[in-house]
């Protein structure tokens, strides 16, 4: 997220010279606090603000308040030619912890899977352990990608190798996904129901993996920071968003 | 006079300065290694770092996997390129007439000049589907088709360094060789070749160096997939490579965590590798060339 918040800083200084924003990265937990300590204005957080940092909040007078401010899915994508159009949560999580091996215990063809995933170093990789392949069970810390997972140093080499192998199964940021490969419908439960990953799905709340986007200021914002959060909820802040691959908001939801 | 003389004063310096430049760098480089790389032993216990698993931002440092899979693609791409490279070598130098060597050489030359990143990217969208299906394998991300990239791109090397090798042999030896009644064929292959033994030798050790410490294309077309390459059919399924380890990785990591020091420890470990390599081919050399003297004498 913090690409998001400086490609924001940076646009919106190239408008308004006489704001100076800096921005710095260390992860949603870094940012909360040094907002509870008074030395930032705004916290950026890919998750919710938790209960115990509201309590901490509280304690030092602040009252955090949310903003949503863009929104992020990852697709899970495949050969065109793959004949398997939706998974569940849990198929995906047997996939990539190499229980499932073969396409035709998920209603496939009799071909071997080969997995794809993005280097560990990138957050959508993060993501997708915790929310997908742990199944967002924070505790099971054994439960790993499996070991014959191929981890791609770009978006690129994932679409590359699922144009061409009717193989592959790779997943990645909604915004990096190309129309040569086919996303997979996804849901709960075996029964359904199973939804293709949109700006529109992802918006409504259908499509599982999903998350929304934060920033947090301590209190109602005043002054230049009311007209920043509002210029990033503006269609101009909203297509950088879409630039960088995450879901834009759609305006009245 | 004076003048004269106080120039080759600063030109030796210079090349003194120089000479010992180079040493002093390699040393720098090495002192950096051992103190970055250092506490990932005392931060990571011995057999964690034996392990098999390879998934850092979990604790898990098993080096085992990565340095299983760069030898199994170096040995795998020396093994292409030794011999494919003598041989041309061999045409380019003693057989091919003389318009055609004026243009293979150059033409060679050319091709150690395409950047690692193309070579890279061409890897995989041309070669890699292509071993898939022509060798009906799951993915074609594999440590075959990095071996072949890699010996494609140590055959610059080894080709121009071992043709210049064959060139410096005297003519007279080929001369000899052939008032003696051997062949043409024979001549090259139990004259030639070993009068440039050395020469030949050096164009390997390059190559192979060449082809160990490649980053960018063997990130880009082995699958980067830290498994352990016991299996027999390992040569024809995804690797890690150290090199790519580090390149992936390095980028993101915390200044001073583990992590950080575990990669300097990969690094230090592919420099003791390599060193190991030059080592032993420079004994070799220098046996072959004292044997050949006595030979002489």
């Amino acid at each position: 997220m913090v690409n998001l918040a400086l490609a924001w800083a940076e646009r919106y200084q190239e408008i308004h010279p006489e704001v100076r924003l800096s921005v710095t990265g260390g992860g949603s937990g870094t940012g909360i606090a040094a907002l509870l300590n008074g030395t930032v204005d705004l916290a950026n957080a890919s998750r919710r603000i938790k209960p115990e940092e509201v309590a901490e909040a509280e304690k030092q007078g602040v009252r955090p308040t949310e903003f949503v401010v863009a929104r992020d899915a990852i697709a899970v994508i495949v050969h065109p030619d793959n004949p398997v159009d939706h998974l569940t949560l849990q198929q995906i999580s047997d996939i990539y912890q190499g229980k499932i091996t073969n396409w035709r215990e998920v209603g496939g063809e009799d071909r071997p899977i080969v997995l794809l995933s993005r280097e560990t170093n990138s957050g959508t990789h993060v993501y997708f352990l915790e929310e997908v392949v742990r199944l967002g069970n924070a505790k099971a810390t054994d439960i790993l990608f499996s070991p014959e997972t191929l981890l791609m140093p770009s978006s690129e080499g994932i679409t590359a190798e699922v144009r061409q192998n009717p193989n592959a199964i790779g997943y990645d940021g909604l915004g990096y996904v190309t129309p040569e490969v086919k996303t997979l419908a996804i849901g709960f439960s075996p029964e359904g129901p199973f939804y293709q990953p949109s700006i529109e799905t992802v918006n409504r709340g259908e499509y599982p993996i999903a998350r929304d986007l934060y920033m947090y200021t301590a209190g109602e914002p005043e002054g230049a920071l009311k007209a920043y959060l509002a210029w990033i909820l503006s269609p101009e802040a909203q297509a950088i968003v879409k630039e960088l691959g995450f879901v834009p908001i759609i305006s009245g939801n | 006079m004076q003048k004269k003389r106080s120039f080759e004063f600063l030109i030796e310096r210079a090349i003194q300065v120089s000479g010992i430049s180079a040493i002093v760098l390699v040393a720098l480089i090495f002192m950096f290694l051992l103190r970055e790389g250092i506490p990932a032993f005392f931060q990571v216990p011995l057999d964690k770092l034996l392990a098999t698993r390879w998934y850092p931002i979990e604790g898990r440092f098993g080096l085992l996997p990565l340095i299983l899979g760069s030898l199994l693609v170096t040995l795998s791409a020396a093994l292409v390129a030794m011999p494919l490279g003598l041989l041309t070598a061999i045409f380019i130098a003693e057989i091919a007439p003389e318009w055609a060597r004026n243009l293979l050489k150059p033409l060679v030359e050319i091709l150690a000049g395409i950047p690692s990143v193309v070579l890279g990217f061409f890897g995989m969208v041309a070669i890699a589907p292509l071993v898939r299906t022509v060798l009906d394998i799951p993915t074609g991300l594999t440590a075959f088709t990095g071996a072949l990239l890699l010996a494609w791109m140590a055959l610059p090397t080894i080709v121009s360094v071992a043709e210049d090798a064959l060139d410096a042999v005297p003519n007279t030896y080929r001369d000899a060789g052939l008032a003696l009644g051997l062949t043409q064929w024979q001549t090259i292959w139990r004259i030639v070749v070993p009068a440039a033994r050395s020469g030949i030798l050096t164009a390997m050790m390059l190559g192979v160096g060449r082809a160990i410490g490649e980053t960018m294309t063997v990130m880009m077309v082995t699958g980067n997939a830290a498994r352990m390459p016991l299996t027999v059919d390992s040569l024809f399924r995804p690797i890690r490579t150290m090199t790519a380890t580090i390149a992936a990785e390095m980028g993101e990591v915390a200044n001073g965590s583990t992590h950080y020091h575990v990669l300097f420890a990969i690094g230090l470990t592919l420099f003791v590798i390599t060193f190991i390599i030059n080592m032993l081919a420079a004994a070799f050399v220098f046996r072959q060339v004292r044997r050949s003297e006595r030979v002489m004498s």
